[in-house]
């Protein structure tokens, strides 16, 4: 049976909690403050809220549930999105088929996380039982280690330098000093970039995010909802997750967008070439390099001559992570899988707070994440359109 | 290619001792699978009794077919170093104060990828054999080795931090009168061992062995009587912040069961002699060892037991006897998780009888001193946790792990 389209799903109220290196606030408070808001630009009320999807690596011991009663709300559509960076894609995905069905007229996607001295260090720790066995153990080096690994074996086989990475970082930060909620306010140069200390090699310091707590949310609904409402929405045109995707390879070297894609642009019936901008999940920028191959701009290994051939900036001819992405902004946990989500929504209704990619009409918008032991397993994409209402 | 180990100087009495920090050593129940694997220096991982997949990282069902027959056997540890990193900022202390650290992925000839530390010899896209070996925290890892053995390869730091090498440090021997005393003295000297210290009891005594022993290289004989509490703090007293490895060699060893013994007077002095004598080592040299685990090129390494296999099932023909080096393994096992916070190492070694007078009735095979010596300096240098040496002892481990029961039987008739 063919895929059932995602017709009349409409995102709307794109809502970026400014972050901050650390919080001594809950990660609840992040949520509420979060939903809050969503609900006030949409011009609800608590009580038409009917779906909550939530996404938080801290809001432990609660989940989803927890928050219903924390928060006030009723739904009578509940998801609890424990993926990371795939966290933003996963939870529009189910929210629209439950909107399209009918099970819910109003859900409110959100993603928070707090930061507090020492809080990721236990994150690292206890990630997954994979990790406890099998990665934490050896150098407790975390994320950085392990995508060091992965970057080593991209650069070996396909030629990748660290200028091609450097480029990317430094796109990025020139978008973000447009971005007023970036963490990261200085200017980024190539020569800083090349500079910088070694973390885990070649992972350099500037490859890396920098963990922070903040929140990010969007609603999700259908058409008619979203113009009785008169929001500006983008409507969703299609979109895509696999998990644990080449469970073969030896090492990563490609995301599971690769075995989706051809049914991902049919689907929404255009092509690459009509993307007029691409958030990718940008962890360490390697993985936004293969999901410039992954999600069809360029092939499999030419990810470098592609990154060689564009400017990325938010202007440029390939605009790429428009706010700064989580290199720039900040990593706030689970909502870094929200980002660039709520970036595309922002582009795609006039809505830009940071740099506007000139004309944009379609927007790409990539999630990856859970690197449980030697690779991230979840992947999926999502493309927009901006809606003229 | 390894920078051989300078050996070191004279410590600074003034200076800290660094506190031995430990890296986590949380794992699964299931993961606890290679710990045991590698207690014994073997390279096990996890293979499907149904379709023959080999599974890591420790899984409760196989990712081929769903299996949950998944026991640990040996299998090949070759394989190739895909992508290495040199890690330089770790969120763990035990880590930060040994950057930087190198670990690879290692993809296994028979399937799946490992990531492993790194030995300083080994490149990227090299061969490479894996071992399984315990950390300080006395959990399982996996260190990938150079394909050949090279240079001063037991000097790595990273390699040294799992073993027990005798390598420049300084041995403690409970008792020089034996014959498995005398030989280790000579086989510590001959693996590099900066000292090795030889207790004697009342050593105005002489003993058969003592010319030769007195011969070998860095030996030097003192005063040590375990069944003497004052002698053994003294003794303690005096060198315990020189001792990095303590072998406990004393033994006792008499024919009989439990009835024959007319009264408790061989009883006790078994016990006093291997029981309280081990007791008053472990409270003597313990704190002094667990404080200094991580004191440098030299720090605390390792206590040793000497174990008769028998601890582990009872042979009534020295009945008396197992049911003593019974207790001594189980105070053993308490010594283990006591020292485990100062990353020492405690090494049990098992064997069946050994060719000395004491077993002089007993039939062959039997255990060479020389080579059980051999195997006590081979483990030490592996870091390995428990030490079977000999037929016998691998014939009793073998029938236990098969048939408890059969055992005791068998060795009760």
């Amino acid at each position: 049976m063919a895929r059932q389209p995602y017709d009349g799903v409409f995102v709307a109220a794109p809502v970026t909690v400014p972050y901050r290196r650390y919080s001594t606030n809950t990660a609840h408070w992040w949520v509420g403050r979060a939903v809050r808001e969503v609900i006030q630009k949409a011009g609800l009320k608590s009580a038409d809220i009917d779906g909550l999807s939530l996404s938080s690596f801290t809001v432990g011991p609660d989940t989803a549930i927890g928050l219903t009663q924390h928060l006030g709300l009723s739904p009578r559509w509940l998801d609890h999105v424990p993926l990371g960076g795939a966290s933003g894609v996963v939870a529009l995905r189910r929210a629209a088929r439950a909107v399209q069905c009918g099970d819910a007229e109003f859900v409110v996607c959100v993603a928070g996380d707090t930061n507090q001295v020492d809080s990721f260090r236990r994150m690292l720790s206890t990630f997954s039982r994979f990790a406890q066995d099998a990665v934490y153990p050896y150098g407790s080096g975390g994320p950085n280690a392990s995508f060091a690994l992965i970057t080593r074996n991209y650069m070996k086989h396909y030629g990748a330098t660290r200028e091609d990475f450097g480029k990317i970082c430094v796109a990025q930060r020139d978008n973000a000093l447009k971005f007023p909620h970036a963490l990261m306010k200085k200017p980024l140069t190539l020569d800083e970039y090349m500079s910088a200390r070694a973390i885990s090699d070649p992972i350099h310091l500037f490859d890396c995010v920098m963990p922070c707590a903040g929140a990010e949310a969007f609603l999700v609904c259908r058409e008619d909802s979203a113009r009785s409402l008169g929001l500006k929405a983008a409507r969703l045109l299609a979109t895509i997750e696999r998990h644990n995707a080449f469970p073969q390879d030896p090492i990563q070297y490609r995301g599971g967008w690769a075995l989706d894609i051809a049914e991902f642009y049919a689907m929404a019936g255009v092509g690459s070439d009509d993307v007029d901008f691409v958030q990718t999940y940008d962890d360490y920028p390697v993985i936004c390099m293969m999901q410039m191959e992954d999600l069809g701009f360029c092939g499999k290994g030419e990810g470098p001559d592609f990154v060689r051939s564009h400017t990325l900036t938010a202007d440029g001819s390939f605009p790429h992570n428009t706010s700064g992405g989580q290199l720039s902004v900040g990593q706030a946990g689970a909502a870094g899988g929200f980002l660039g989500l709520v970036e595309t929504v922002r582009q795609l209704t006039g809505a830009a707070i940071g740099a506007p990619v000139p004309d944009a009409e379609i927007g790409l918008v990539s999630g990856f994440g859970m690197i449980t032991y030697d690779r991230g397993l979840a992947s999926g994409a999502a493309l927009l359109a901006g809606e003229r209402t | 290619m390894t920078e051989p180990l300078i050996r070191p100087k004279r410590k600074n009495p003034l200076k800290k001792t660094r506190v031995p920090l430990l890296p986590q050593g949380v794992r699964s129940r299931t993961a606890l699978g290679l710990t045991a694997a590698a207690a014994e220096g073997r390279f096990q991982l996890q293979v499907c009794a149904d379709c023959s997949m080999v599974v890591y990282p420790p899984r409760d069902a196989c990712q081929r077919c769903l299996s949950a027959r998944l026991p640990f056997r040996d299998v090949d540890n070759r394989g190739t170093l895909l992508a290495e990193t040199t890690i330089r900022t770790s969120t763990d202390v035990y880590f930060r104060e040994r950057m930087p650290w190198r670990i690879g992925t290692v993809a296994l000839d028979i399937g799946p990828s490992i990531v492993a530390h790194l030995h300083g010899d080994l490149q990227e896209g090299q061969r490479t054999r894996l071992q399984l070996k315990l950390d300080k925290s006395g959990q399982a890892i996996a260190m990938a080795l150079p394909a050949k053995d090279t240079p001063n390869m037991q000097d790595d730091p990273q390699w040294r931090e799992l073993t027990c090498d005798p390598k420049f440090r300084r041995v403690l021997i409970t008792d020089g009168r034996t014959a498995v005393g005398q030989a280790l003295a000579e086989a510590l000297s001959e693996a590099g061992a900066s000292v090795v210290f030889v207790g004697v009891a009342d050593p105005w005594k002489p003993f058969p062995g003592e010319e030769k022993l007195r011969k070998i290289g860095r030996v030097e004989i003192m005063a040590l009587d375990l069944t003497d509490t004052i002698s053994v703090n003294e003794c303690a007293g005096e060198f315990a912040p020189r001792v990095d490895i303590l072998i406990n060699t004393a033994e006792h060893v008499r024919t009989g069961g439990i009835i024959e013994r007319k009264g408790l007077t061989v009883a006790r002095e078994e016990l006093e002699v291997r029981y309280f004598g081990l007791t008053r080592l472990a409270q003597a040299f313990g704190p002094v060892l667990r404080a200094r685990g991580a004191d440098g090129v030299n720090s605390a390494a390792a206590f040793v037991n000497l174990l008769s296999v028998y601890a582990l099932a009872n042979w009534p023909a020295y009945g008396a006897f197992s049911a003593t080096e019974a207790a001594c393994l189980s105070a053993a096992q308490s010594l283990r998780a006591e020292l485990r916070p100062g990353g020492v190492k405690v090494l049990n070694v098992f064997f069946g009888p050994l060719e000395t007078e004491w077993y002089q009735a007993v039939q062959p095979p039997k255990v060479a001193p020389a080579a059980l010596a051999r195997e006590v300096v081979r483990a030490l240098q592996q870091g390995l946790e428990d030490l079977f040496v000999g037929d016998v002892a691998e014939d009793i481990r073998a029938r236990l792990a098969v048939n408890p029961k059969a055992l005791e039987r068998e060795l009760g008739s």
